[in-house]
């Protein structure tokens, strides 16, 4: 175990493993063309609970105790919780820790939670502290509509660039025990605003700091992007796929092109399910990456990955103030381990 | 509003990034949203005035049949806000679907169902003109304006 520094922001990190992973999502998202990698997919949106609120914290519980059965552990194996959720005061990641009650990191970066969270618990797991660590992140659509948008029945019309809050969790076990998968290195995002004011264009917010942290990270490790099977963002979308490809080779000479692949772009169908530009929301890059991605290394389809999810730092407030939105972006380096390394 | 540069990057970089977002940005698509907006909202007039006829027809005269259409026409908004089929109307018609008394009762109604979980005082009681306040506040105002305007001007 080792964490080295390399440049302002990266780590190099040894010794440091993903074990099991495990993603619960919603019905809409259960009918887009991941469908066959979720763990479990709800039948509805929850409607089963109190409110969207519990359902949220149920959602996270679950793909919780599916990453735990996987690894055939309980939860007194789980040395730290590191998890966040976009609900004011973070109470689904706090909630739902009240049953589990185990040592709990709440962690906030918007949708970039996950990946602000496999780095931490990455960081710390490296020196020597906590062995186990369980990464989590969960949204809910209905329960983010009430915070940041309208009433439910309320009839408006969604911009062509607004966003799609995914109801879906991801659940990572991360550990020192040797495993398949190898988390190589991080990079912790910096926050950047770029003077962007529309909550419903999320995508020219976070773009910048998607590209500033690939290509610091790419920088610091003195790699390139030829060194990864893909680059994966978290919720840019569509346009904002464009507008990173567009930015890294324009202005960083960094031509990202195919390699860069956005989970909210690909958790919906995007031309038959009205999801505009895409899907958005913690969940979304934790349930894509918990479902999909980590699934695609651990089958030898992908080596490497370096996975960057995005946060839009802007509540409700905010830009009724007329606060221009903040973004951020951290990344992780994942690596499958070959026979014999 | 001028462009804020907060993290001392290069402005430059930064003006040409938004001039590109701004180039390429899916834009609403104008004259379809247009249409459908005079097709809905032209149909909720429609069938308003079916009902107001209808009570002009049963004796009503044009100024006593106006209240009981909007009674009916409220009553068609949160009903069909209740079903959740009044957001997929004002999804596809826009202004044309709010702008009508029935896009009224969506705002009002809407609200009541969302905020139930808050309980009656905090939840409904004090969000129930979360989306309406607006048009209530600036609605008042704006009428005690012209009370005044007309009481000054002399016209009874």
């Amino acid at each position: 175990m080792a964490v080295q520094r390399s440049g302002e922001s990266s780590y190099q990190i040894e010794g440091v493993y993903l074990g099991q992973t495990a993603a619960v999502a919603g019905p809409k998202e259960g009918e887009g063309p991941l469908a066959d990698w979720f763990d479990r997919i709800w039948p509805d949106e929850g409607t089963r609970y109190h409110s969207y609120e519990k359902a949220e914290q149920a959602l996270l519980s679950e793909a919780e105790s599916i990453a735990l059965d996987k690894s055939n552990m309980t939860w007194t194996d789980v040395d730290v919780v590191v998890g966040g959720d976009l609900l004011d005061q973070l109470i689904t990641t706090n909630f739902d820790a009240r049953s589990h009650s185990r040592p709990m990191l709440g962690i906030f970066s918007a949708c970039a939670s996950f990946t602000e969270g496999l780095a931490l618990a990455s960081l710390i797991l490296g020196q020597g502290g906590p062995s186990t660590a369980l990464v989590t992140a969960a949204s809910h659509h209905l329960s983010a509509e009430r915070q940041f948008r309208f009433p439910l029945e309320l009839g408006y019309q969604r911009s062509p660039t607004a966003s799609w809050t995914a109801t879906a969790s991801g659940a990572a076990v991360l550990g020192t025990r040797s495993s398949d998968l190898r988390i190589d290195s991080v990079t912790i995002g910096r926050v950047l605003d770029w003077g962007s004011h529309d909550p419903n264009d999320m995508a020219s917010a976070m773009a910048p700091a998607a590209v500033d942290t690939i290509v610091r990270h790419l920088e610091a490790m003195g790699e390139t992007q030829a060194h990864y099977d893909a680059i994966v963002t978290g919720d840019l979308g569509r346009f904002g796929l464009t507008l990173a490809q567009h930015l890294a080779a324009e202005e960083y000479h960094v031509s990202l092109g195919e390699k860069l692949q956005d989970c909210g772009e690909m958790l919906y169908d995007i031309q038959h399910q009205d999801v505009h530009n895409g899907g958005s929301g913690p969940g979304c890059s934790a349930g894509v990456f918990s479902g999909y991605f980590a699934e695609k290394l651990r089958s030898g389809r992908l080596h490497r990955i370096l996975f960057v999810a995005t946060g839009a730092l802007f509540s409700p407030k905010s830009y009724q103030q007329g606060e221009s939105i903040p973004g951020i972006a951290h990344a992780v380096a994942i690596t499958r381990q070959e026979e014999g390394q | 509003m001028g462009i804020d540069v907060r993290n001392k990057a290069n402005p430059d970089r930064i003006r040409r990034f938004q001039d590109y977002a701004n180039r390429i940005r899916p834009k609403k698509t104008v004259g379809i949203n247009l249409a459908w907006a005079f097709l809905v909202g032209g149909a909720i007039s429609l069938f308003g005035q079916g009902v107001m006829w209808a009570f002009e027809h049963e004796g009503f005269s044009s100024q006593t049949a106006a209240t009981p259409t909007s009674i009916i026409l409220v009553g068609m908004g949160a009903l069909l806000t209740g079903l959740g089929w009044y957001d997929r109307i004002v999804k596809r018609g826009g202004m044309g679907g709010s702008l009508p008394i029935t896009g009224f009762a969506n705002a009002i109604v809407a609200p009541a169902m969302e905020y139930r979980s808050e309980g009656l005082v905090l939840g409904i009681g004090a969000k129930l003109f979360t989306v309406a306040g607006p048009v209530l506040v600036y609605g008042m105002a704006m009428a005690f304006v012209v009370g005044v305007a007309r009481y000054l001007l002399g016209i009874s």
